[in-house]
């Protein structure tokens, strides 16, 4: 466990840092000369050369990578274009919003997810379990913008019972839950599907393991089986894949944001890439990064510590 | 009647009577048994032999009412104590599994919850049968007791050890505690021996003769190696194709099979008597259950097979002792070559 | 001391194409999916032959219709028809999809070979480079790229195929890896077969199924990535009728006329649905093992 821990950790910051490098050199991609494109076409001479300055271009390009994962690590992401904002202040602003919609859709996604997988597990073969599977590939097979649109012509624009447009305020928790329903709704469907059905395989392939027909011999009773033992085993699994969604839904929430005009961190970067507004898009993308690749992590690590099994065989490696 | 009277005056623990098993599969009635019968007394070792697919495993599902939902018990009676157990209801059926009848499975690794220690596992059975708060020092005292008789070292340090942590001969004796716990009068030891080697194999033998001899506990061995029955067994039971052909105290058998299936895999069993010489196979297969024939399931395998065995189903009849299911033992058959089996055979005592 | 078993026939294992398309349409889902992606592949050829108008020409006075006799799935805010748009993007669609998750194949296989049969600091080198790419989720890093490369159709399919290209790398690379470690590579190794032929003859046959599979299910992920960056403006540009653009059009009027967004939605779910139906059924009967394509992310 441990050399295996030494590894992905190791691994871990070593994509960190690239990830960083790949940020810092971004610019660079821009056809032509970034600058020129950031200011626009009447920037004069001058304001161009001050800018440069400023991004530090005329650096050689090491050093430029090298400042930008200093100032990173040293909690300095750089200034805003626009506004002359700290970065790091714009994202501290937006990350609420979009956390808390990820944790709501993931909180979502496993109240609905795991009874429905429960129930079709129970029912295997029936009717109502065979039209879940369906159900549950049209839910995870749908992209969560289009689930949004979806809900949106349903709820906010034909029913008119809930509110599309952003957050509501902090201050008022009923009037910000209600803003949550729909862009949250959105983001878990997808997870809902994949969770039910989930949740449904692996209790279906405890109950059909040797050890059940075991305890079922012994005289266990069938209820102790399906719930002590399946469903245990199924949120295992369950657990460690939506910890690793709560990364993916980021992916998801920045279209999502977008829709329901939420002012988080997907909206700040779309609106700093097309505003070119250079040092936001670096600083979003990288907490987003860093957001996936330590939730990844965490779920890799938990998995391995609840699942007994994986340990011997990692220590048995690693030995 | 003979030296062992005393097993043989006894009341029958168990008596299979004519049972029928069958599995409904893609609209197709699939006959896994037909007309078993097997009749064991209190403390007796009965050996359950055929080849894999001959429906041993599902004898045992069947007495223990966990058939899949696709199987059925279509005939016959299986009188535990007197009582017919497919009469009895689901929840009753339940409360016999573990405390009555019990079972211990052929590959110990897959059949312990590896997600659970084996403490937590133990626990569970005697929980299933005991009032809601049971004690739990008591049921703690009673788990390492048994774990300890079984020969688990130490056992009240290794209640909290997972499944994987233990040795394979390991498992197995903790498989056998666990079916042993609430000392049921009947145990079904499914292929217990196959996943071992020789040494552990000869160990858990050992422990499941003491354990019988300790408590009376009545076994039924499932096994496919005849080798394994000599060493334990008191009477054994040969299945073909789903049913029995041949039931005999287990050195009659050895000395004197009487149906030809039973001939055939004594032959197929090195020896050192025939060292150097081919070892002989049945020719031929298994038939499969889609295809069982309306006579004899082995007549498409027998030297002695004549018309009459493919189209009538034969009798199990008794012959000096043995129970046989064959037109040649069977005179009303009409089997052109009927065999009588020497008087002069029977009542025989000396060992092999 | 056991009974000698009766000898036994192996049955016979053909992995031909023909009897996998016939496994494939016998399954509900196989048909299904079968079935969507020959329509959507039939109106991609025919669409423009097809359609009831071009799908260009304004028509302001009849603009936001909803549906009728002769708009069936009514217009847009410019009086486009929205059936015929819906169904010219079909072509945009797969035109993006279908060269940039090909080109993901490719661009995965090769570096998948590479790392797996090199090993060492390559295999360390390209694990990196695929652990960077996926440290992003994959609409974000499209989302960046071409905010940097500019958006358009080209540059589209050229980010997908670098967003998606990991996943393919794995699944060779793993397969190279075990394949390595095999005894009977070991000894075609001593027997002086190089490595071309090694490649050729064992790793490519074991990693098409795989890379098949993940054909039919990366398909639908492109579409949903193309049609997100251009529902932002990050992707195709109007007046091209992908289905992105057409989302994006119709998001501004959607409390007037929720059609073209309505529509659209649906078409998308569809095609998803019945690319990934084909890709799981695919997966079902070839490879039972490639179970959870989601799993795939940490098979090192």
């Amino acid at each position: 466990m441990a050399t295996y821990l030494l590894k992905r950790l190791g691994m871990t910051v070593i994509v960190v840092l690239a990830v960083m490098t790949f940020l810092s050199l971004l610019v660079h991609l821009v056809p032509g000369d970034p600058v020129e494109i950031v200011l626009g076409p009447q920037a004069t001479p001058a304001q161009v050369e001050v800018v440069r300055a400023e991004m530090g271009l005329d650096n050689p390009i090491p050093i430029q990578v090298w400042d930008f994962v200093v100032g990173a690590l040293q909690g300095d992401l750089g200034l805003d274009f626009l506004s002359r904002t700290p970065v790091t202040q714009l994202i501290a602003q937006a990350i609420p919003h979009t956390v808390v919609l990820a944790i709501t859709a993931l909180a979502l996604a496993a109240l609905v997810g795991i009874p429905l997988g429960v129930y079709a597990a129970r029912r295997q073969n029936s009717l109502a379990d065979r039209a879940m599977a369906l159900l549950s590939i049209g839910f995870i097979t749908m992209p969560s913008y289009i689930a949004a649109l979806l809900l949106l012509i349903v709820f906010a624009v034909q029913l008119d019972v809930l509110p599309a447009v952003g957050t509501g305020s902090f201050a008022n928790p009923l009037d910000y839950a209600i803003h949550l329903v729909l862009p949250a709704s959105a983001l878990a469907i997808t997870w809902i599907g994949y969770v039910a059905r989930l949740v449904r395989t692996s209790m279906l392939s405890v109950l059909g393991s040797n050890y059940v027909r075991t305890s079922r011999a012994f005289g266990v009773r069938d209820r102790i089986i399906f719930y002590k033992w399946a469903l245990k085993n199924a949120i295992i699994p369950t657990l460690a894949v939506l910890s690793s969604g709560l990364a993916d839904l980021l992916g998801g929430a920045v279209l999502v944001e977008i829709i329901f005009s939420r002012p988080g961190l997907g909206r700040l970067t779309v609106e700093a890439i097309s505003e070119r507004n250079f040092p936001v898009v670096q600083g979003a993308v990288l907490v987003i990064a860093l957001f996936y690749v330590l939730t990844n992590l965490l779920a890799d690590l938990s998995y391995r510590l609840v699942d007994p099994r994986i340990r011997v065989e990692e220590s048995a490696v690693g030995a | 009647m003979t030296d062992d009277g005393r097993i043989k005056n006894d009341p029958y623990l168990l008596e299979v009577d004519g049972l029928d098993v069958t599995y409904h599969s893609q609209g197709r009635a699939l006959a896994a048994l037909q007309d078993v019968t097997i009749t064991a007394r209190p403390g007796e070792i009965i050996g359950i032999v055929g080849e894999s697919g001959c429906g041993k495993s599902t004898l045992s599902a069947a007495l223990l009412g966990l058939l899949p939902p696709n199987g059925e018990v279509t005939g016959g009676r299986a009188l535990y104590q007197g009582r017919d157990l497919f009469t009895l209801g689901p929840e009753e059926r339940r409360r016999l599994r573990g405390t009555e009848i019990s079972m211990v499975f052929q590959d110990p690794l897959t059949s312990l919850n590896p997600t659970l220690t084996i403490g937590s596992q133990m626990l569970d059975v005697l929980r299933a049968h005991s009032p809601a708060r049971a004690d739990r020092a008591e049921a703690r005292r009673r788990i390492v007791e048994m774990l300890e008789r079984v020969g688990i070292p130490d056992p009240a340090a290794r209640l909290r050890s997972y499944p994987h942590e233990f040795s394979g001969g390991q498992r197995q004796r903790i498989m056998i505690a666990m079916a042993l716990l609430l000392e049921p009068a009947l145990l079904i030891a499914d292929e217990v021996t196959s996943a071992l080697d020789v040494t552990l194999e000869a160990q858990i033998l050992q422990l499941l003769c003491d354990l019988r001899d300790e408590r009376g506990t009545t076994i039924l061995f499932i096994t496919h190696d005849l080798g394994v029955v000599a060493q334990i067994c008191d009477r054994v039971v040969v299945m073909y194709a789903g049913r029995t052909v041949e039931e005999a105290e287990v050195t009659e058998l050895f000395d004197r099979p009487l149906h030809p299936y039973t001939e055939a895999l004594l032959a197929s069993v090195p020896s050192r008597r025939r060292r150097g010489s081919e070892l002989p196979t049945i020719p031929g297969r298994v038939p499969s259950l889609a295809e069982l024939p309306e006579g004899c399931a082995f007549a498409n395998r027998c030297a002695h097979a004549e018309p009459c065995c493919g189209e009538q189903r034969p009798r199990y009849v008794e012959v000096t002792g043995q129970r046989v299911r064959c037109h040649l033992y069977d005179p009303e058959s009409g089997h052109a070559n009927l065999r009588q089996p020497s008087a002069a055979t029977t009542g025989r005592k000396e060992q092999p | 001391m056991t009974i000698a078993p009766a000898p036994d026939r192996v049955p016979p294992t053909s992995a031909g194409l023909r009897p996998l398309l016939g496994r494939l349409v016998r399954r509900p889902a196989g048909a299904f999916g079968v079935a969507v992606v020959a329509a959507l592949l039939l109106v991609a050829v025919f669409a423009p032959h097809v359609v009831p108008y071009d799908g260009a020409t304004q028509d302001i006075p009849n603009r936001l219709q909803g549906p009728s006799g002769s708009h069936l799935l009514g217009t847009d805010g410019l009086g486009r028809d929205l059936l015929s748009r819906i169904l010219l993007g079909v072509r945009i669609e797969l035109a993006v999809a279908l060269p940039a998750v090909c080109t993901s194949l490719v661009l995965g296989l090769l570096l998948g070979l590479v790392a797996g049969y090199r090993g060492g600091w390559v295999d360390n080198a390209v694990v990196v480079f695929m652990d960077t790419i996926q440290a992003f989720p994959s609409v974000v890093l499209a989302l960046v790229l071409v905010a940097v490369l500019g958006p358009s159709l080209t540059n589209l399919v050229i980010v997908v195929a670098i967003t998606f290209a990991p996943q393919s790398a794995r699944v060779t690379r793993a397969s190279v890896l075990a394949l390595r470690q095999s005894p009977f590579i070991e000894a075609e190794r001593a027997l002086g077969a190089g490595t071309l032929r090694i490649i050729g003859v064992h790793v490519l046959p074991n990693v098409i199924a795989p890379l098949f599979i993940l054909l039919a299910m990366n398909i639908p992920s492109a579409i949903t990535v193309e049609a997100g960056l251009s529902f932002l403006g990050m992707g195709v540009q109007p007046p091209t009728p992908s289905w992105g653009v057409i989302l994006s059009e119709g998001f501004a009027d959607v409390y007037e006329a929720p059609w073209a967004v309505l529509w659209t939605a649906l078409a998308l779910v569809l095609t998803t649905i019945g690319f990934t139906t084909l890709g799981e059924t695919l997966r079902d009967v070839s490879d039972p093992r490639l179970s959870g394509a989601k799993g795939l992310r940490y098979d090192r």
